[in-house]
């Protein structure tokens, strides 16, 4: 009998960005509808409550007037409901102090994902791979960048990619390898040295995490140096 | 969906009575114009448009403008 494979669909760069409705933590959006006219950094995570992604999330969180000065909205989503999209944003901000403060898509069912390639079966079957979809205000998908689960993205990158393409639409222009529209310093500190301890998976675990000697912003949220 | 500006039962949020008033007092406006003035993401202004539109108490003409309809000019008084 003839083997059928289920074929998932893959946007791809030129393509006009796939429409959907879906729940946010900012209420409602029909996308791409409700953002014409603003570019869209449109990122998915794997999951909430999981340290890697909080990272991105405080990190995107931090560089958010960055983004809008460019005209830019940031939208999240991972397979997860509103409600724990919410908790996981109050417990980042009672824990760090840091609001996030773009919607995220709560896609419990996964329809979102699969309309955008984001799941990659070989790495996981039930959680997004860290996927960018840069969407400009005419609905246009420009750029895609696709990480696995284990690392986390650099926000300034996606930031410089923003500004690249501003750059060439506005100027009728192509830009280099490592150009940035003026120079600066990218700071790398002793903490972005830290790597990230796989969260428990267990209650035991967790309730015992605290107790082990790392930097822990939650339980499920701790950072270790390399010996 | 439901924004949170008309309940089930037809009643309007305060969210959405503030944005009825802004377009009394200042006429038709775009959404653009709407995002500007009360400082909300232009995503979820559109979003308690379609909602308030869906719903009677205001319509969109040529060139995105939002202005009151009579329903919603009622709501207001």
């Amino acid at each position: 009998m003839e083997e059928v494979k289920e074929v998932i669909s893959m946007p791809r760069i030129g393509d006009q960005a796939p429409g959907f409705e879906a729940m946010t933590t900012m209420g409602p959006i029909k996308f791409p509808e409700d953002f014409k006219g603003q570019w869209v950094v449109f990122f998915s995570h794997p999951a909430d409550f999981t340290p890697v992604c909080s990272t991105e999330f405080l990190a995107f969180a931090q560089m958010n007037e960055e983004f809008a000065k460019r005209n830019v909205q940031l939208l999240g989503l991972s397979i997860d409901s509103v409600f724990s999209h919410i908790a996981w944003a109050m417990n980042l901000k009672e824990k760090t102090g840091i609001e996030i403060p773009f919607p995220i898509v709560a896609d419990a069912d996964g329809r979102v994902a699969k309309l955008y390639g984001m799941l990659h079966p070989g790495e996981s079957s039930t959680a997004t791979v860290r996927a960018v979809f840069i969407i400009d205000p005419n609905g246009k998908i420009r750029a895609i960048i696709y990480y696995p689960l284990s690392a986390g993205r650099n926000m300034r990158e996606i930031l410089r990619l923003i500004d690249a393409l501003q750059t060439a639409d506005k100027y009728g222009v192509a830009t280099p390898a490592n150009w940035v529209p003026e120079p600066q310093v990218w700071e790398f500190t002793e903490e972005n040295t830290k790597v990230i301890v796989p969260p428990p998976t267990s209650y035991e675990e967790a309730v015992n995490r605290a107790k082990q000697g790392y930097e822990c912003i939650d339980w499920y949220f701790c950072k270790k140096k390399l010996s | 969906m439901s924004t949170g500006c008309v309940s089930p039962d037809g009643r309007l949020s305060e969210k959405a009575l503030g944005l009825l008033k802004l377009l009394e007092e200042k006429g038709a406006l775009t959404p653009v114009e709407i995002a500007e003035i009360t400082k909300r993401p232009l995503f979820q202004v559109r979003s308690s448009l379609r909602e308030l539109t869906e719903a009677g108490f205001i319509a969109s003409s040529e060139g995105e403008k939002y202005s009151l309809t009579e329903k919603g000019r009622a709501a207001l008084s």
